[in-house]
């Protein structure tokens, strides 16, 4: 046995192990879907939690200039922090779970979306807020009614850019063990570098991101109904 | 604290940094990893960003390049390359890393070179100066602080994602989180990480500096003014990498 292996010492070399292989999606449908599901529900989690954080630490930030420098400041440094090592500071406090991925990603989101946040609500001019509360529109409602709208643009880039790189992202979960369809992309690594299980993981992220953020896009002319009338 | 203690003690313990195989070997290995991978990226993306960028030509495949960059996971890119007939090990490490570096470099000198008043380039060549006068005594002087920027970006993304490399069979400081989840060993797993993440901070630190000390004119003196600068907040710009 151990002499039959000289010239090729992998096994990879001696079985065929073609990169597409539609037989091995059909296959393994339910797994595939199984991690696609979880993929999604992370992503969806990570970016509405960093949203519901960022938005009033946005709000908090325009206020004052300190407070403003130290969200940027702070948020530059978290930014910067590899997700492999982001994982594996959380891991002792959550342990092998999804929750580890899930607060990873959501401080990977809230510090893209809180710089997007912050610059849509900077580039509301002051005369727009002024006449607003010349008009007598309060706090509250010159934030939904003039702010929001004139903002809407920034957020949504934003989101859009937190989205996709929280699918990217997503797969590095695999050091917990729940890493979507990293799971696929480290499993086909494993399964002795099982090429059509690696390709089914990075192809099938690669195209959710792109999904997603066409339905962002979409969401985004939904929203905006006056930019698209002005083009047209 | 679970683990935060042990973590202490492993760094504090000479034989963990100069052992084989140790931290120190590892450092290395992670930075002449990510040296190579940062220097192949730029003599490959450099030149073609200030032939597109000094034509004003190839915007749109350039935007698009650096949008579709961000949706591919590095750690696919980090696998697929090491499961190619290249073989896994540092040699596809580097190759992958080197590829996710382009579109931060090349976008951004695009950006700085496109940018470059028409007016200013008229002058030059209006003075007698001929194309590669232009392009490297007035346009890359005009466009070094962007071309730093994608330079920093590259570097900080690669230095980060170079720890993912351990995952797969690679080399690098990644190897002392996954030997430590390997071996449940949460002080093992908590150092790697504090040394990953203080590497990539200090990165970041280091090509800061370096950019402030090469940009030519009032930038370099911005440190000493920090406290006059207004806090504006700097939209993501689509250019930049993912913190992998």
């Amino acid at each position: 046995m151990l002499s039959a292996g000289v010239d090729a010492v992998l096994a990879v070399d001696e079985a065929p192990n073609p990169w597409f292989d539609g037989s091995y999606v059909a296959d393994n449908w339910d797994t595939i879907m199984g991690y696609l599901g979880e993929h999604v529900r992370l992503t969806i989690g990570a970016v509405l939690i960093g949203t519901a954080i960022a938005l009033p630490l946005a709000l908090l930030a325009r206020r004052s200039r300190l407070l403003g420098g130290a969200v940027l400041g702070l948020s530059t440094i978290v930014y910067t922090i590899p997700s492999l090592a982001m994982f594996a500071l959380i891991f002792p406090f959550t342990g092998l779970s999804a929750t580890t991925v899930l607060v990873g990603l959501t401080a990977y989101s809230l510090v893209i979306l809180v710089r997007n946040f912050l610059v849509g609500l900077q580039g509301v001019p002051a005369d727009v807020q002024e006449a607003a509360r010349g008009m007598g529109y309060g706090a509250v409602r010159r934030f939904w009614q003039i702010e929001l709208p004139l903002a809407l643009p920034a957020f949504m880039a934003g989101l859009r850019i937190a989205t996709v790189s929280t699918v990217a992202l997503t797969t590095v979960g695999v050091l917990v063990g729940h890493g979507g369809l990293g799971q696929l992309i480290t499993g086909g690594f494993n399964a002795n570098f099982y090429r059509a299980e690696i390709v089914t993981g990075a192809v099938g992220c690669v195209l959710l991101a792109l999904v997603a953020d066409v339905v962002l896009a979409g969401v985004e002319r939904l929203l905006t109904p006056w930019a698209r009338a002005g083009r047209a | 604290m679970t683990g935060f203690g042990d973590a202490i003690a492993y760094l504090n313990d000479p034989l963990n940094w100069t052992r084989r195989s140790g931290i120190l070997e590892l450092l290395g290995e992670h930075l002449a990893i990510s040296a190579v991978a940062v220097l192949a990226a730029f003599v490959l993306a450099f030149p073609v960003g200030v032939a597109l960028g000094s034509a004003g030509r190839g915007g749109g495949a350039v935007v698009v390049l650096s949008n579709v960059s961000r949706a591919v996971p590095t750690l696919a890119l980090l696998t697929l390359f090491a499961v190619s007939p290249i073989g896994f090990g540092n040699r596809a490490t580097t190759i992958a890393l080197a590829v996710f570096a382009i579109p931060p470099i090349l976008t951004n000198t695009y950006v700085g070179f496109r940018g470059v008043d028409a007016d200013v380039r008229e002058a030059a060549r209006g003075m007698g100066m001929t194309r590669r006068q232009v392009i490297t005594r007035v346009e890359l002087p005009l466009a070094l602080p962007l071309v730093m920027t994608g330079l920093r970006t590259a570097a900080v993304q690669v230095v980060a994602t170079a720890g993912l490399a351990a995952l797969v069979g690679g080399g690098g400081l990644g190897r002392i989180v996954n030997l430590g989840f390997g071996q449940q060993d949460y002080g093992q797993i908590i150092a790697g990480a504090i040394l990953i993440a203080a590497l990539a901070l200090l990165t970041e630190l280091a090509l800061v500096l370096l950019s402030r000390v090469l940009t030519p004119g009032p930038g370099r003196a911005a440190l000493l003014r920090l406290r006059d600068r207004t806090v504006a907040g700097q939209p993501e710009p689509t250019a930049s990498g993912v913190p992998l």
